[in-house]
């Protein structure tokens, strides 16, 4: 908190100035998301503020530990729901560390499929939302559809959009089919060229450049000093990514880079954004082509003993059903001992503390979300800040409410 | 500077905490040690300043309730050194009905959150914390959610009891 200036401004005592108080949230258009900040405003200037959140706080830890580890994935979804398949597959890989199941590469390689659509969607919206509350609405249509794309292949690989609950413990429930691979080919032949016309609509667009360039600059003290993590980080200038650090997946088979910024402001979270989304086009490319050198069927690792049968062979098969009765019902013996493991989620490094007592369920399970930790700098990096400014730095924080409050 | 590996880096920590800070394991590769709360900010401040290790990253603060336990509850610390790529768990357990731990803003200003958080749903009390008030919770709320004793739903509730479902 030392780190920014406070304005005092009641140093003239003949001038009755007064402040005001300005509830922005908990529901308000610009905000997108329930975010409560009261503002203490002179004039337009914000003076202080305090965040308030919690809004739809669902008590997920505790339901965690009342859950078998697979009925744990679809609370994960409603973490960062704007990139499902990256918490659902870093939960899958955390019980995977603690299980000692080793995965096939064609696996890793779907999976990295998955969570690279994913973050490439998150970003179309952050950057695409950054651009309607600077006042540029096209580029954002001009991106959606391309979410709707995203949306379509996750359809295609399990059925559902939002909220995905893709993927089992130990692979994907079930093979990607030609249509999925074909959406995929298509979204890689047909994106590119619409992400260069985002670009080329604000990269070098002055009005743009005015309202982000040197707005809400962060050093690299503070965003270290405030656990900072994802593109945030890299935008003040630390080029600390998880899938390059420490690689899960298989990320150490791919060809990447992690772009930086120098600054920290809002133009640099934008470019740094773009910037991985290329990098994530590169590596989705990169994993169709590992892909067709791997066994095409094999799509989840052997582990019967954790990965649900398909139904068909439950009604069919003996093996499939008691292992399918034995899942269920939790009778399976799991390792005591706790986990730490970490993916690069859209917003930064989201862990997952898992404290196993051998149970059917965690003894206890904690999420880092990146999102609650990014912004617990907002209110102190608000101060002195515009209130025009306050919210487009809001908006390219990229607080997901559901990451925020678990 | 050569790597660090956990063995160099018990070493430079047991060589200046001696037996104060107690190594409980390397579960999955990540060092994981034991220390009391009259140690935790000197030791957390030496694992982020000293030159050698530089743990300038918190990744994580939260805690861990055994009720069965003398000293029940948990705090667990994770921080990462950036430049090593090397991550260390500290624990500190204490007692039940004296939940007192230093807080670790004065190293680092994301901790204000992650222990308001802790705070909300343990009950563990910062000392020294700048604003230790609910977050996530409805501020009139009397009881810490995540303590192993307080139910996931209401006990006296029927309609969820098993002999509905014919079990």
């Amino acid at each position: 908190m030392q780190n920014f200036p406070s304005l005092n401004t009641n140093t003239d005592t003949n001038l009755q100035s007064e402040l005001s108080t300005l509830n922005l949230g908990p529901t308000h258009p610009a905000t997108h998301g329930v975010f409560q900040n009261v503002l203490q405003l002179d004039g337009e200037r914000i003076v202080s503020g305090v965040s308030t959140i919690g809004y739809i706080h669902r008590a997920f830890e505790k339901i965690s530990e009342h859950r078998p580890f697979y009925q744990i994935t679809p609370l994960t979804d409603r973490l960062n729901y704007c990139s499902a398949p990256i918490n659902n597959m870093g939960w899958h890989m955390t019980v995977e560390k603690l299980l000692n199941i080793t995965i096939p590469k064609r696996v890793d390689y779907m999976r990295v499929i998955i969570m690279e659509l994913a973050r490439i969607a998150d970003h179309i919206i952050c950057n695409g939302v950054l651009g309607v509350d600077t006042g540029a609405f096209t580029g954002f249509l001009y991106m959606m559809e391309y979410r709707e794309a995203i949306y379509e292949i996750y359809e295609e690989v399990c059925g559902s959009r939002l909220t995905t609950n893709v993927g089992r413990l130990g692979g994907f429930e079930r093979n990607f089919n030609e249509i999925a691979f074909a959406k995929i080919n298509k979204f890689l032949a047909d994106f590119p060229k619409v992400l260069k016309e985002f670009e080329s609509l604000f990269n070098r667009n002055r009005i743009f450049i005015d309202r982000t360039k040197g707005v809400a600059p962060v050093t690299v003290e503070d965003a270290l000093s405030y656990s900072w993590s994802g593109p945030l980080l890299r935008a003040a200038g630390v080029d600390y990514d998880v899938r390059a650090m420490n690689p899960y997946s298989s990320y150490e088979d791919f060809d990447f880079e992690v772009p930086v910024g120098t600054s920290g402001d809002v133009y640099d979270r934008f470019l740094v954004r773009n910037e991985e989304m290329w990098q994530s086009l590169r590596m989705i490319q990169q994993a169709l082509d590992k892909i067709q050198k791997e066994d095409p069927t094999i799509f989840h690792a052997d582990v019967p003993e954790f990965y649900l049968p398909p139904k068909e062979e439950v009604y069919n098969n003996m093996e499939a059903l008691i292992y399918h009765f034995k899942i269920v019902m939790g009778e399976i013996p799991t390792p005591v001992g706790e986990v730490y493991h970490s993916v690069e989620g859209a917003n930064g490094e989201l862990g997952f503390y898992l404290v196993n007592d051998g149970g059917r369920s965690p003894y206890r399970l904690h999420f880092r979300r990146p999102s609650f930790i990014n912004y617990s700098m907002y209110a102190d990096m608000s101060r002195g800040m515009l209130l025009s400014d306050a919210i487009i730095n809001m908006s390219s924080l990229n607080v997901i409410a559901g990451e925020l409050d678990a | 500077m050569g790597t660090l590996t956990n063995e160099i880096l018990l070493q430079q920590v047991t060589g200046k905490f001696g037996d104060k800070v107690k190594l409980i394991g390397e579960p999955y590769g990540l060092m994981t040690v034991e220390a009391d709360r009259d140690q935790i900010i000197d030791l957390l401040t030496f694992l982020k300043t000293d030159a050698q290790l530089q743990f300038v990253f918190l990744t994580d603060i939260t805690a861990i309730h055994y009720p069965e336990q003398e000293n029940s509850i948990g705090v667990i610390y994770h921080l990462h050194s950036l430049v090593h790529n090397v991550r260390i768990r500290i624990k500190v357990f204490l007692p039940d009905g004296d939940v007192r731990i230093p807080t670790a803003t004065v190293l680092w200003n994301g901790a204000n959150w992650m222990e308001r958080e802790t705070y909300d749903f343990f009950g563990v009390d910062f000392e020294g914390h700048p604003n230790l008030v609910r977050i996530l919770n409805v501020d009139d709320m009397t009881v810490f959610p995540m303590r192993k004793e307080y139910p996931l739903e209401d006990p006296n509730r029927v309609d969820k009891k098993d002999f509905y479902f014919g079990r």
